[in-house]
């Protein structure tokens, strides 16, 4: 790789963390839109037009707030904590493809997706369970029992439900015989999405996304009522708002994977029967996979606000005695079916 | 190929500094103003009880020996997905008997009770 490929890599890098971020704020606007919607309230409205400057009013509140580290903490874990959440949480999307064909730019071909590697889906599970360590560490190096608390369960509670999580997408590849989401996304062509052919690796799939990133029915590791905050309860100033910020990236990534996998991707059907330029066709397909990734962000929001949060060892027993069994069924069942099929 | 990788090390470093930089942002912009009270663990709440840096229940321990065991199987189930349309039949009763091995652990496990929270 030259210097203008590493240049247009490093120009791909910056659109994505601009678009997340940007992506991060209005999700907590419309977070608290959709509670205020759901529990028949207005929500914010004072800030900025329909109130839509709110969340950039707390993040500058936040960065101005003093950055209170107990004495008894260890200062340079609990420093490293934040750093290991939002950083996870922000190269995750690295392998996800937003559009089917590459772009012309500068003079030479652009993929669209900051790395086509063939390991595209153990990349994503290996982020995905590597962003446990920002959780745990938080809550040991803050000294405090509630936070320390909340630390182990998130670390239980992600690495159980990452067992799942790995079981279900073993069906979309043998499907597929690929690792590389990109030709995940092309076997999908037409109507045939990876939700039509696993149903049930996409509800093991979905549940345990949930619980991966932490949200409600799944919160366990914050816990407010008996947690106080849980890990992030000895975190004050931009460090809080780093582990905020993670969380929403997490759903983020969470939202453009389930897209990818179970949702077709960049997929529109019968796109190609229109006939339109290769500009106009990469447009749509880029406009396809944000609709969907946003109608999976809607959906975290509506479970959060409908279902009540799950006593842990509820959330214990669902993930080794329900999903892990069903994860495993999935896989039986697929390969019984496709040797019959073909 | 190791040329694909490269944007993925890219990725990395630009995630880690943005993180540093806002760690180090917030300290330089806040305003600093320590004192020995405010310092203290779960300040203006329930004074605590020694450190938290102590045992704690084994539950999490057992957790983490089960998942390491049951998660080195799924890598291993990995690469026969991948090729599993071209091993057939073969490939088929081959993973049954694995998986058949895997779910003898875990009716152990279950029957042990090593899952059991209360």
């Amino acid at each position: 790789m030259d210097a203008v490929g590493v240049l247009i890599a490093l120009l791909k890098i910056v659109v994505l963390f601009a678009v997340v971020l940007l992506t991060v704020a209005e999700l907590v606007y419309f977070e608290r839109k959709i509670s205020a919607w759901i529990q028949n309230r207005i929500g914010p409205n004072r800030v900025g037009p329909a109130g839509l400057l709110q969340p950039y009013a707390d993040v500058l509140k936040l960065l101005m707030k003093e950055d209170v580290v107990p004495a008894a903490a260890n200062r340079f874990l609990h420093a490293l904590a934040p750093v290991v959440s939002i950083s996870i949480a922000l190269a995750a999307l690295a392998v996800v493809p937003i559009a089917g064909s590459p772009v012309t730019l500068f003079g030479r071909s652009v993929i669209p997706v900051i790395a086509d590697i063939d390991v595209g889906v153990l990349y994503i599970l290996a982020l995905s369970s590597m962003g446990v360590y920002g959780l745990t560490i938080g809550g040991w190096a803050s000294n405090n029992k509630y936070s320390l608390l909340g630390g182990l369960r998130s670390s239980a509670q992600m690495i159980s439900y990452e067992l799942s999580m790995g079981l279900s997408l073993i069906g979309v590849v043998m499907i597929t015989g690929s690792l590389r989401l990109d030709e995940i996304v092309r076997h999908q062509a037409g109507w045939m999405w990876n939700i039509v052919l696993q149903p049930i690796g996409f509800v093991t799939f979905l549940i345990a996304a949930f619980a991966e990133t932490n949200r409600l029915p799944f919160d366990l590791p914050e816990a407010e009522h008996e947690l106080v905050g849980g890990y992030h309860t000895e975190y004050s100033s931009f460090k809080f708002a780093l582990f905020y910020l993670a969380e929403y990236a997490n759903m983020i990534t969470a939202s453009a994977v389930i897209a990818t996998l179970y949702l077709g991707g960049w997929q529109v059907p019968g796109l190609s029967r229109l006939g339109l330029s290769t500009g106009a066709e990469i447009a749509m397909q880029i406009g396809a996979f944000l609709a969907k990734t946003a109608a999976m962000l809607f959906f975290f929001q509506w479970v959060r606000w409908s279902i009540p949060r799950f006593r842990y060892d509820q959330l214990m027993n669902l993930g080794w005695k329900v999903m892990f069994p069903a994860a495993l069924a999935n896989i039986v069942l697929t390969a019984l079916v496709l040797l019959f099929v073909e | 190929m190791p040329e694909e990788y490269i944007p993925i090390v890219l990725i990395l470093l630009c995630a880690l500094a943005f993180g540093m930089v806002a760690v180090w942002l917030s300290r330089i912009l806040g305003p600093r103003r320590d004192y020995p009270e405010k310092l203290t663990t779960y300040e203006s709440g329930v004074e605590p009880v020694r450190t938290a840096h102590e045992r704690f229940s084994v539950k999490y321990y057992m957790v983490a020996v089960l998942f390491i065991l049951f998660d080195i199987e799924v890598v291993f189930i990995y690469p026969w997905a991948v090729r599993y349309r071209a091993l057939g039949w073969y490939g088929l009763i081959e993973m049954v008997v694995f998986i058949g091995i895997l779910l003898a652990g875990y009716i152990y496990i279950l029957k042990k009770e090593a899952l059991k929270w209360d």
